[in-house]
């Protein structure tokens, strides 16, 4: 077992520099770090003995239009089953160039996973081996997760924005 | 077909990169969308070497619905009806798992009560989730029989779902905070009923394929999967279990009281068919278990938890009290304070970790929901299961992985 307090002086000693910024909320340590690093690190999660992030569980990507530069968000949650503890790992990517390092090399199951990422939100996976449209339309040619998409038609007045809590 | 030829090759990726074709052709054989044999909306190419697969391309997104941006401007309470069409053979499972999910970021304190209802509750769902895949594998194999025994029992449970929330498929089941009602009193005469005569009735079902000879032979060895390559392709629930690794998120991470209860997690050796539906069978007598302890230790308490933010008022309050009239119509337009913050929560679902990652800012809708659905993951271990083998064991090897259409596509 290994609580977050813990986790987080473990992966400070190991990554120093790397570690942007990083949280404890609602039982999980959420750790932010450079996208150029992400697979190095992901790598030495999964190879170190102590720490064993063997299983990943989920990656996704959110969208943040309002902050310049940090328009994309990349999530990954890794579950180390060694220590019962789960980390989140964020990466910020920028809208003119949201790309990272695949991780399919290190956890074959990510394959699908990056593809919805890019399906959604047009984030860019480098070396992965077949970066296609998952769920969607091949010949679709804009990402729907995007926050600039409204779900509501355009043309109708009764149901803008502001209603739903955001302008 | 050569039959030394046949027994040259010492792994199915040998066979593969030998390359070899019997009379040098190989066929390309559309395995669905629409197929009997697929239970759902799936499509696989497969190329096909006389009847053995050795290639597959999978395509995924039939029924894709835009869950995740369909949640991005519904209210929380209104995201329940989208979790029940995720995996709709155990929907309750889904919602509770929602409601869960939020109960840990608006931080509310759950009674006791109320976790044990919602064990009773999710350990049916898991037991009728079990049931048709178990079921189905049995109508692959050629044993139409197996599939109409269970779905009597399934029916009881329909019917217990009936008495909780009146709905049967897409259960929309509870509330944030608890349920509407507490159990009543015909639910507690069927759940008696219920855990009398389900075991007899499932054990004779159970013998029926169990030790049956023609389905041993179908099924074993059919579709199997090492344990490095199940934890590589992310597998979970039954199907990492039948693998030989033992991870359950109700003992690694319990939630909803998980903790208090006696239970096995079963494992399976060879990670085949087999051991799938062997699994899935142990599984559901232990789900009968847990459901005889938390019903066997109900605690006393209320079947609600304090949030009047979250919680609908009764009824009749909102008729008559003007605070539970302003209550309701706040909730139902969504306008409670919800906290800021990010909240990943999984539960374990009929077919593996069902995860919810949300992404609240504040405002009365997420601002991103996503949603660990286990076979969207898993199914992509599925060429590499069925590489080797025939077009029947792709059959049976799909139905026994339990992919559910719904909860793959989102």
């Amino acid at each position: 077992m290994l609580n977050n307090d813990a986790l987080l002086a473990q992966l400070e000693g190991l990554f120093t520099s790397n570690i942007l910024s990083s949280e404890i909320s609602f039982d999980m340590l959420t750790v932010e770090v450079p996208a150029a690093s992400i697979h190095e690190i992901i790598a030495q999660l999964q190879k170190d003995e102590n720490l064993s992030f063997g299983f990943l569980t989920l990656i996704g990507a959110v969208h943040y239009p309002d902050s310049t530069e940090r328009e994309f968000a990349v999530v990954y949650h890794l579950d180390s089953w060694k220590n019962n503890v789960r980390l989140r790992l964020k990466v910020f990517l920028p809208l003119s160039n949201p790309s990272v390092d695949s991780i399919t090399d290190l956890f074959p199951c990510a394959n699908w996973m990056e593809r919805e990422s890019y399906d959604f939100f047009g984030v860019i996976f480098n070396n992965h081996p077949d970066l296609r449209r998952i769920l969607n339309e091949d010949s679709m040619d804009y990402f729907p997760l995007r926050k600039e998409y409204a779900l509501e038609d355009g043309t109708r007045e009764d149901k803008d924005d502001r209603f739903f809590g955001r302008v | 077909m050569n039959k030394e030829k046949e027994h040259s090759y010492n792994s199915p990726s040998e066979f593969y990169n030998s390359k070899e074709t019997i009379d040098g052709d190989i066929a390309t054989i559309n395995l669905g969308p629409t197929h009997p044999a697929t239970h759902g909306i799936f499509q696989n190419i497969l190329k096909v070497d006389g009847e053995k697969i050795i290639s597959s391309e999978q395509t995924v997104g039939y029924i894709h619905r835009a869950f995740e941006k369909l949640a991005e401007r519904r209210p929380y309470n209104q995201i329940t009806p989208i979790t029940d069409r995720l995996n709709y053979c155990s929907s309750p499972i889904n919602n509770l798992g929602w409601h869960m999910t939020m109960e840990k970021l608006i931080q509310a304190e759950i009674p006791k009560r109320v976790d044990y209802m919602r064990v009773i509750i999710m350990e049916l769902a898991r037991i009728a989730d079990h049931l048709i895949c178990d079921s189905v594998i049995g109508v692959d194999t050629g044993a139409l029989t197996s599939f109409f025994y269970p779905f009597q029992e399934r029916e009881k449970i329909y019917e217990l779902y009936e008495e909780i929330c009146g709905a049967r498929l897409t259960t929309n089941i509870g509330r944030i905070g608890g349920f509407e009602r507490d159990f009543t009193p015909v639910f507690h005469t069927k759940l008696k009923s219920f855990l009398k005569t389900f075991p007899k009735a499932f054990g004779e079902w159970d013998s029926m394929l169990a030790r049956n000879r023609i389905f041993m032979d179908r099924t074993r060895g059919t579709g199997p999967i090492s344990p490095e390559r199940a934890l590589a392709y992310g597998l979970t629930g039954p199907n990492l279990r039948a693998a030989g690794v033992d991870y359950d998120v109700r003992v690694t991470h319990p939630y909803s009281s998980y903790e208090d209860f006696d239970f096995i997690i079963p494992v399976g050796v060879n990670g085949d068919t087999y051991d799938r539906w062997m699994v899935r069978q142990e599984e559901i007598r232990q789900s009968v278990r847990i459901i005889e302890q938390a019903y066997g230790n109900m605690p006393e308490g209320s079947y609600k938890a304090d949030v009047p933010d979250f919680y609908l008022p009764d009824k009749a309050d909102v008729y008559n009290n003007m605070e539970a009239l302003i209550y309701h119509f706040k909730i139902v337009m969504g306008e409670m304070e919800v906290p800021a913050g990010e909240v990943y929560h999984s539960v374990e679902g009929g077919n593996g970790e069902l995860g919810y990652y949300l992404i609240s800012d504040g405002g009365r809708t997420p601002y991103r929901l996503q949603f660990r659905r286990p076979c969207f993951i898993y199914y992509q271990a599925y060429p590499e299961m069925i590489t080797g083998q025939t077009i029947s064991d792709a059959v049976i090897t799909l139905s026994s992985m339990n992919v559910i259409a719904g909860e793959l596509d989102a």
